[in-house]
């Protein structure tokens, strides 16, 4: 059986917002994961979840359907999904599948933080 | 893993991953297409992922199991890229750049799709998508604005948990605006290109003397129809290309006009 190489933090900024730390590899593999953690993350009265990207290590193009899936459910539960800590190279994927439309991409936590409007 | 094999691990992404995907570019360049395509909805157009799309989203998965085959899936993988062209059904032709399936380089499509289930293929669609990432196990195409579908096709083959090796296609798209989606699932055009897919697993699993079953699953990630992206039927390769075809008595007409000018080589 193939195991996943991704390890999932959630952190919980205040009522309103979380973040997911994402470490490790995003492969079609780590679909159980990331969703178990976008589960935790997303509960409780959250509207915005912001995903720490800094370290991860690597994304197969499943990881941009896998994060598709993500922001369509949070769309659904009327949430907002943000980034931040991708590497420039990972920075552009987003932009050439317009992705960064609807997830907004930051460079720091602090900034995306702001973005949410929660004070670092 | 220990410390220095993961550190080995990570250099080798690190080292691959700038190369598996295609670099960022705007707009799409396609000034000129391969012999055969009519390359006339690919230049300037923008990557459209599911996001941009008009439709419902669905995933799909279609998969068939290569029992007894002895290959390995980057054997598969490299054979599929190879032979993409000829594993399509005959009323879809793909061609790919000389370069190949690589990441960044344009596969130009040109298709005749039935305006209705049951119907011969009749109506035209040039078209093409974009080699969005490559490895040597999976590849993916991103399509652009104006294809039948907003999204992304992933190819790709590994070892399941009995050992069998599978090729598998997994779909996650929207159609692209109202004229799309009414002959997909209005009129019910989405089945056959569901048996396109289709028909491309069993070339493959033939190259291999394999015929299995194709394994079909759909999803219904989003019911939703994003009306805000019904505009993008201002893109739609469909009506382009038959307007193209109608306007080739005149583009005739305008280049012999042309030769004949005075001073003008015939």
């Amino acid at each position: 059986m193939v195991t996943t190489n991704l390890t999932t933090n959630v952190r919980k900024v205040n009522d309103k917002v979380s973040i997911i730390d994402i470490s490790g590899e995003i492969t079609r593999h780590a679909e159980e994961r990331l969703s178990a953690a976008f589960e935790e993350a997303s509960n409780n009265g959250v509207q915005t979840i912001l995903l720490n990207f800094a370290e991860m290590e690597y994304m197969n193009s499943s990881g941009i359907g896998l994060l598709i899936m993500l922001l369509i459910r949070a769309q659904r539960q009327g949430q907002q999904l943000m980034a931040y800590g991708l590497r420039e190279h990972y920075a552009q994927i987003f932009e050439l599948t317009r992705l960064n439309e609807a997830i907004q991409v930051y460079d720091s936590e602090d900034d995306a933080l702001k973005a949410a409007a929660v004070t670092p | 893993m220990s410390d220095v094999e993961s550190e080995g691990h990570k250099h080798v992404h690190d080292r691959n991953e700038m190369t598996h995907w295609a670099p960022f570019v705007p707009r799409l360049s396609a000034e000129q297409g391969p012999t055969g395509a009519r390359n006339i909805n690919l230049n300037h157009r923008r990557v459209v992922s599911p996001l941009q799309g008009f439709g419902p989203l669905w995933q799909k998965t279609l998969r068939v199991r290569l029992e007894g085959v002895s290959a390995t899936p980057e054997e598969i993988i490299a054979l599929w890229k190879m032979k993409f062209p000829e594993l399509q059904p005959q009323d879809s032709h793909f061609y790919p750049s000389i370069a190949g399936v690589l990441p960044g380089e344009l596969m130009w499509i040109e298709a005749t799709v039935p305006p209705a289930p049951g119907l011969p293929s009749i109506l035209p669609v040039a078209t093409g998508v974009l080699i969005l990432y490559a490895d040597e196990t999976s590849f993916t195409v991103v399509t652009p604005e104006g294809h039948p579908v907003a999204g992304l096709n992933t190819f790709s083959a590994y070892t399941d948990d009995d050992g069998t090796l599978v090729a598998q296609i997994d779909i996650q798209v929207r159609t692209s605006d109202p004229l799309y989606e009414l002959f997909y699932h209005v009129l019910g055009t989405a089945g056959d290109q569901d048996r396109i897919w289709m028909h491309v697993l069993e070339q493959l699993a033939g190259l291999y003397g394999v015929h299995a079953p194709i394994e079909v699953t759909k999803t219904l990630l989003d019911p939703r129809i994003q009306w805000r992206n019904a505009r993008n039927i201002q893109y739609n390769a469909g009506i382009r290309t038959v307007f193209h075809i109608a306007a080739a008595p005149f583009r005739w007409i305008v280049r012999r006009r042309g030769r004949r000018r005075p001073g003008t080589a015939r």
